[in-house]
């Protein structure tokens, strides 16, 4: 995930410093969670099976229980 | 009692046969079995004792007869499909067309998961070898509950209760619980209707197979609950309720809660400190609905008037369940009830504020997360095959090509247990339960042991004439403390069985 800034800081100003974190963390977080998507999309793009309507077609089973 | 209780689990695996759809699943599902049995069962098999088994005993107090049941309910006419007990206590079988696996009885939570993951890797093994045989094509199994286009196979739970807790409490105050309790246990599906032909995204994988309230089958007219009534235990103190709502979790969070959850709502009723009527109108609409909307704003109406979400419902339950064990055990509450209630009341208040934030936890969060994030990407429209195959690869239980295992091996599912914990419960049974004698006996003395079920051992001695069978009625005994020593120092199945009759 993204990488947070560690800073030493008291506890009452934690609250504080999440809400006015400015407007380039924000974007620089949104970015980071952006590139975190496209990763764990590859990754899955490398497994998925490679004809999807072939594959959703065979995929029949009988009922159980 | 507490989220503790006698229970387990049996799954049923969807299961394909590489370049052959035609292929019969029966015959492939007893490669499965057959191949794990060979590969691993040491000597002669074991058989099931169906002896006690009576899958139309209802617990409404009547037995239906053979000649009306449908032929998929007789369960206990031993047809010569694979069927073996592992040494972990559980039973690993062939049902209908799908490979089965049934936990042995645990009595928390936790452990519930950790032998039905467990289970998952025996499956994988025995699928692998089966793939090996000469002319073995690969063969790959599912961990879900449909192939979206009409057929249902079940994942169902057991658990042990009071037999004198009247079967309509159960019915009253469960049914709520079972209508809801999908927003955190659901498994997700791409596909709306028995046969899919919505193509739009639902919660669970079960729900538009549930047609009744109350019934004894599982294989049609499906009901929310099941009036199966083998106790596998004294019939006098116990029943044995069978769940069969439920959706096959891969997620170890999800299954923890829904087991977990559920006992507990079940130790309130048999308490009877359910005295709130949350009876729904409908339950088998109100829990179609409620599956049919992932943004979690559908309510029911209940007969008080009141119209509740499947959350705000389920915070009810929670409630409830909160002043149960602060009633019954203040401080003293086990760990596990602890967390299952902490663990509940988290997940319920983050799906309120967005269900996205349990993406770590909940399959059906998980699930749909990626289908979002492919739609996003990729602009594909809701029809578009790959979603369905995303559902249907989710549930594939091989490590590299199954999605929920390619999350988790990203670090992106939360876990409850480490791998070694899981492997080692492949083959350990566990120690609370008579599960452990089973287990134990199928380790040590497996050439003797002619067959075994959930209550029996039978025994095929030298130099006797006839089998010996060595009953295990009761759930709790057979454990470690109480029959550990003596399989230590019992060379052999004579000497156990000569020790256990003197």
């Amino acid at each position: 995930m993204a990488q947070e800034q560690k800073q030493p800081r008291k506890a009452s100003e934690v609250d504080e410093s999440v809400e006015t974190a400015p407007e380039s963390d924000v974007a620089e977080r949104k970015e980071a969670l952006d590139s975190d998507i496209d990763d764990i999309l590859d990754e899955i793009d490398d497994v998925l099976e490679t004809n999807a309507e072939d594959f959703v077609k065979s995929f029949i089973q009988k009922g159980g229980e | 009692m507490s989220v503790r209780r006698v229970m387990g689990t049996e799954v049923e695996y969807g299961i394909a046969v590489q370049g052959q759809p035609l292929a019969n699943p029966m015959v492939a599902s007893s490669q499965v079995v057959n191949a794990y049995a060979s590969a691993t069962l040491k000597a002669r098999r074991a058989r099931w004792d169906f002896e006690e088994e009576s899958p139309l005993r209802d617990a409404r107090g009547f037995d239906m007869s053979r000649q009306v049941a449908d032929p998929s309910q007789l369960t206990d006419e031993d047809m010569g499909l694979a069927n073996v007990i592992l040494t972990n206590g559980a039973r690993l079988y062939v049902d209908h067309a799908h490979p089965e696996y049934s936990t042995p009885e645990v009595t928390t939570p936790l452990d519930v998961v950790r032998w039905e993951k467990a289970g998952e890797l025996v499956m994988l093994d025995a699928s692998r070898r089966a793939g090996q045989l000469p002319n073995g094509a690969p063969i790959v199994l599912y961990k879900n509950n449909t192939d979206n286009k009409g057929a249902s196979y079940g994942a169902h739970e057991n658990y042990l209760m009071r037999r004198s807790t009247p079967f309509g409490d159960i019915v009253r105050h469960l049914t709520p619980f079972f209508v809801s309790r999908q927003v955190f246990c659901g498994a997700g599906r791409m596909g709306i209707g028995q046969d899919g032909r919505t193509h739009a995204y639902q919660i669970s994988q079960r729900a538009d197979f549930f047609e009744v309230e109350v019934g004894l089958e599982t294989t049609l007219k499906r009901p929310i609950i099941n009036t199966r009534d083998e106790p596998h235990a004294d019939p006098e103190k116990y029943r044995r309720l069978h769940v069969i709502i439920g959706d096959a979790n891969l997620s170890e969070v999800a299954s923890y809660l829904k087991v977990g959850t559920t006992s507990l709502v079940l130790a309130m009723i048999e308490d009877r400190f359910l005295t709130t009527d949350l009876t729904v109108e409908g339950p088998v609409a109100g829990l179609r609905a409620i599956s049919h909307d992932p943004t979690l704003r559908q309510t029911v109406t209940l007969t008080d008037g009141r119209e509740l979400t499947g959350i705000q419902l389920q915070l009810e339950y929670l409630d409830l369940a909160r002043k149960y064990v602060e009633d019954r055990y203040g401080a003293d509450a086990d760990p596990q009830t602890v967390d299952v209630l902490e663990r509940w009341e988290s997940v319920l208040d983050r799906l309120e504020r967005d269900p996205m934030l349990c993406a770590r936890e909940l399959d059906w969060v998980a699930k749909l997360k990626l289908i979002e994030q492919y739609r996003q990407r990729d602009g594909l429209a809701w029809d578009d095959a790959k979603l369905q195959l995303i559902d249907y690869q989710y549930s594939d239980i091989r490590p590299e090509k199954g999605l929920y295992h390619r999350l988790a091996a990203g670090g992106r599912m939360d876990r409850l247990l480490d791998d070694a914990a899981i492997e080692t419960a492949m083959h350990e049974p566990p120690e609370d339960t008579r599960a452990y004698f089973r287990g134990r006996c199928l380790e040590q003395y497996a050439a003797h042991v002619a067959a075994a079920s959930w209550d029996s051992v039978i025994f095929d001695l030298p130099g006797r004439e006839s089998l010996q069978r060595v009953p295990t009625i009761d759930p709790l005994r057979g454990s470690k403390a109480h029959v550990g020593e003596l399989l230590d120092r019992s060379e052999t199945a004579e000497e156990l069985f000569t020790a256990l009759t003197r």
